[in-house]
């Protein structure tokens, strides 16, 4: 199992690279045999995968690969057409509430509302939860000083710049504690050098806090800063590689793997 | 030596800027006062009264609480029609948002109705009910019922998806989104719409009680035109003039509080 890349059709041994240890945690994500249609066009087609508690899982693919469909079966706003989708043993679109605080989603733009300072925006999540007010404030002001936003809680978002604003937009799906936190291409709209600061941090923070994530993405360079797994998604949403990324996988043998996910996605 | 320092010139004083930002408000009040008073010294008194007549009438009204209330009593019935007509609107645009069946059958239904002229509203107010106030209120939803509840609905469907979607990833309660997303999101508009409604209220309000009431400025108005008293009728006419600025002036207090948030161009 280790030292291989596995694809859709079975286990492949590529290479002499070294792997993480396998699954050994609970299942968090499950998609059994799950195809989605819009009419005629097939989105995902009989997809299984499991993702495990703890995990940071990067969904690589290009776009239209299906990658959004898959997000969005995973938070419960699509249902699937076919099979099964479970998080924590739950079908998401079925028991939409059930989720509350347990599932925290970072988009791709910052999405803050505009008529809310930061904090307030930060607090959002919280406040669907019944926190008080003063314990919201003061878990709202501990992220947001954790992602160096110290001094701007009471700006508007008009008066923050685009890293500022996807900063909030982190410290507000940090700040519920939810178990699952899922990234849809959250850092593609900002410019290289920030967004490679901030995927650095939100994979720190990912990791220090013990939660599970996915995170959408259709940049090569991206799925390696981010995840200690990279699902590559070839169309209509199968699995071409499945891979279990370690810091022990030598430059060289990143290379090697690049190559092999760039020319899976230019096929 | 030749000092370079740059004189300053008079308009880079700020108070040359109020000043002249002041002018530009008063300039066409003055050319239409002024014009008024020519035209009074041409022709008689009860076609182009003396404007200093005129004022001395709206002093009038304004220190005598006989003809004070008339005013107040037209202020509350535009502003009991157009709370009426917008809480009613307010429900029936939620439901043309949420419900297809209620959109089917309440749009057509509305349009309808934003066809009948205000003088229809009267006469079918004054045949179908007795009590005046009453007759005024339905007179007042009446006309500003489809305006409201349509201007609502356009609210509610220019909504932000991207944010109505990042609230409801939250998994709020009914409330919490109506409070936190709906609300904050569609007042911009429900501020406008008021706006807008309240001059058609007011000029509606005064045909209502020209026909069907007796007393406001509407009244009034009647009054003044069986004496062919030209004075009054502008002073009473001012009365709703002023009422209407001091509530659009209430109004923009409102916005520049609720909507601080919005961002400024400094090109303004």
């Amino acid at each position: 199992m280790d030292a291989a890349i596995r694809n859709g059709h079975g286990m492949t041994k590529l290479d002499d690279l070294q792997f993480v240890a396998p699954d050994t945690a609970e299942v968090e994500i499950a998609f059994r045999n799950v195809t989605k249609r819009f009419g005629n066009l097939v989105a995902v087609d009989n997809l299984s995968l499991d993702i495990h508690r703890g995990q940071m899982v990067a969904l690589l693919g290009k776009t239209g690969c299906g990658k959004s469909t898959m997000f969005n079966m995973i938070s419960g706003l699509m249902a699937p057409s076919e099979g099964e989708v479970e998080v924590m043993g739950q079908q998401p679109f079925r028991n939409f509430n059930w989720y509350r605080g347990k599932m925290a989603i970072v988009f791709q733009t910052d999405r803050l509302l505009p008529w809310r300072t930061a904090v307030k925006n930060v607090e959002i999540g919280l406040e669907t939860l019944g926190i008080a007010p003063a314990e919201r404030r003061d878990r709202a002001m501990h992220w947001l000083e954790t992602l160096g936003l110290k001094g701007h809680e009471n700006d508007y978002p008009h008066a923050l710049s685009g890293g500022m604003r996807q900063r909030v937009s982190i410290s507000r799906a940090f700040a519920t504690d939810a178990e699952l936190l899922l990234c849809d291409e959250p850092f593609s709209a900002l410019d290289e050098i920030t967004s490679k600061r901030l995927r650095t941090e939100f994979a720190r923070l990912v990791r220090e806090n013990g939660k599970t994530a996915v995170f959408i993405t259709h940049s090569i360079d991206e799925a390696f800063d981010i995840g200690d797994r990279i699902v590559v998604l070839k169309r209509p949403a199968e699995i071409a590689h499945d891979l279990r990324m370690s810091d022990s996988v030598s430059s060289e043998d990143r290379e090697h793997i690049r190559r092999t996910i760039h020319a899976s996605l230019a096929a | 030596m030749t000092d370079v320092t740059p004189s300053r010139r008079p308009y880079d004083n700020p108070a040359f800027g109020v000043a002249r930002r002041l002018f530009w408000v008063a300039a066409p009040f003055v050319l239409i006062a002024t014009a008024w008073q020519i035209a009074s010294a041409f022709f008689p008194d009860f076609l182009f009264p003396s404007l200093i007549h005129v004022f001395a009438r709206v002093f009038d009204i304004l220190t005598t609480w006989s003809l004070f209330s008339s005013v107040l009593a037209t202020a509350m019935r535009i502003l009991g029609g157009l709370a009426g007509a917008f809480v009613l609107g307010a429900v029936l645009g939620l439901a043309i948002f949420s419900f297809k069946t209620a959109d089917r059958l309440l749009t057509p239904t509305l349009t309808f109705f934003q066809g009948i002229p205000a003088l229809s509203w009267v006469v079918f107010a004054i045949i179908w009910f007795h009590g005046v106030e009453f007759r005024i209120l339905f007179i007042m939803v009446a006309t500003t019922l489809p305006a409201f509840t349509f201007q609502i609905v356009g609210a509610l469907r220019s909504m932000d998806k991207d944010l109505s979607e990042m609230v409801m990833s939250f998994r709020p309660s009914r409330r919490k989104y109506f409070s936190a997303m709906v609300l904050p999101a569609v007042l911009p508009e429900v501020v406008t719409a008021w706006k807008v409604n309240l001059g058609n209220a007011s000029r509606v309000v005064v045909v209502a009680e020209l026909v069907g009431s007796s007393g406001g400025v509407g009244f009034q108005l009647l009054q003044q035109q069986q004496l062919f008293d030209m004075a009054g009728a502008l002073a009473w006419t001012l009365q709703l003039v002023f009422f209407v600025l001091l509530f659009q002036w209430v109004l923009s207090q409102f916005e520049r509080m609720a909507f601080r948030y919005r961002a400024v161009s400094e090109r303004g």
